[in-house]
């Protein structure tokens, strides 16, 4: 489980920098489009680290009761 | 009982979620889309405000499906589940209400007046009052549950109004909009997401993966709340 969540960080934040620290001009690129991409990667990536320590913190009273 | 139990702990379905949610997020901004006059860019509205609808859609069925066990078994771990799929279903059908607003200010309203001048006309939209009266009957559910102070009479009244409560989505939300003109799409053609004329093969590849992404997100809320409120009951019967 621990493992698997390390894993999900990990893509996550992978997946942010990419969008962050291109090689070429892509984010220049299309419009800025890929900022917009970026911005809502971002938010998503909260949103799911919440659900996730929420998960985790959830799971730790069920086996201490 | 010890499958769903066991299903809310597992957590493939959660990453399969996120991923597809990712997918959706990247793709759904970056394919290409039909050209349309009056929607533009926006159309890709579909894998956010649409998949809001049918992530309710599906939650609010197992919901009544859970009320409907509950009633059979009388097992309350099924009335929590119940209550709280309904609260995450009402989330996303408040989530697709907002997100549809803003859509209909930039696509249906009029450009060269205010848009609050267009209000009038956009309001008696057949779907914005079909949609508004599902949402209302479903806040119905929540008000009736907590107005109960009995637990077992409040179980079960909840679990047959959710039954009610159901069955009053097709007609407000499925049948009448259907009948009557609209702006929206979606009338007597049917379902205008799923009808293979209107949305295109590129577009469908990222629709159905949003679909499923926004309902797993919606499904882990609505297990992360029964989970807590399993806890909750069992320390106070303790």
């Amino acid at each position: 489980m621990r493992r698997v969540i390390f894993i999900l960080y990990f893509l996550l934040f992978t997946l942010m920098v990419n969008a962050k620290e291109p090689t070429g001009n892509i984010m220049r690129d299309n419009g800025k489009i890929y900022v917009v991409v970026a911005v809502m990667l971002t938010i998503l990536a909260g949103l799911v680290l919440y659900l996730v320590r929420l998960d985790r913190k959830i799971s730790k009273l069920e086996k201490n009761k | 009982m010890t499958a769903t139990i066991f299903f809310m702990h597992r957590s493939w379905w959660k990453i399969l979620g996120v991923l597809l949610l990712v997918y959706t997020f990247v793709m759904g901004l970056l394919i290409e889309v039909p050209q349309n006059v009056q929607l533009e860019e926006t159309i890709r509205n579909l894998f956010f405000h649409v998949c809001m609808w049918f992530g309710m859609m599906i939650l609010f069925t197992v919901s009544v499906i859970r009320a409907i066990l509950y009633l059979s078994t009388g097992n309350p771990v099924h009335d929590i589940a119940s209550r709280q799929y309904a609260g995450v279903g009402i989330l996303f059908g408040l989530l697709g209400y907002a997100t549809g607003a803003i859509w209909m200010s930039y696509t249906w309203a009029d450009p060269n007046k205010p848009i609050y001048e267009s209000f009038a006309s956009l309001a008696r939209e057949p779907k914005l009052i079909g949609a508004a009266i599902a949402l209302l009957v479903y806040a119905a559910y929540l008000v009736l549950r907590d107005s109960i102070n009995d637990m077992d009479k409040k179980a079960r009244i909840s679990a047959v109004y959710n039954i009610f409560a159901f069955a009053m989505l097709f007609p407000s939300i499925w049948i009448i909009p259907r009948l009557l003109d609209s702006l929206h799409p979606g009338g007597s053609e049917g379902n205008p997401a799923l009808n293979f004329r209107d949305a295109s093969p590129n577009m469908r590849m990222v629709f159905y993966p949003a679909i499923a992404g926004w309902t797993l997100i919606g499904i882990w809320i609505a297990t992360l709340k029964i989970r807590l409120k399993i806890l909750h009951e069992q320390k106070l019967s303790q």
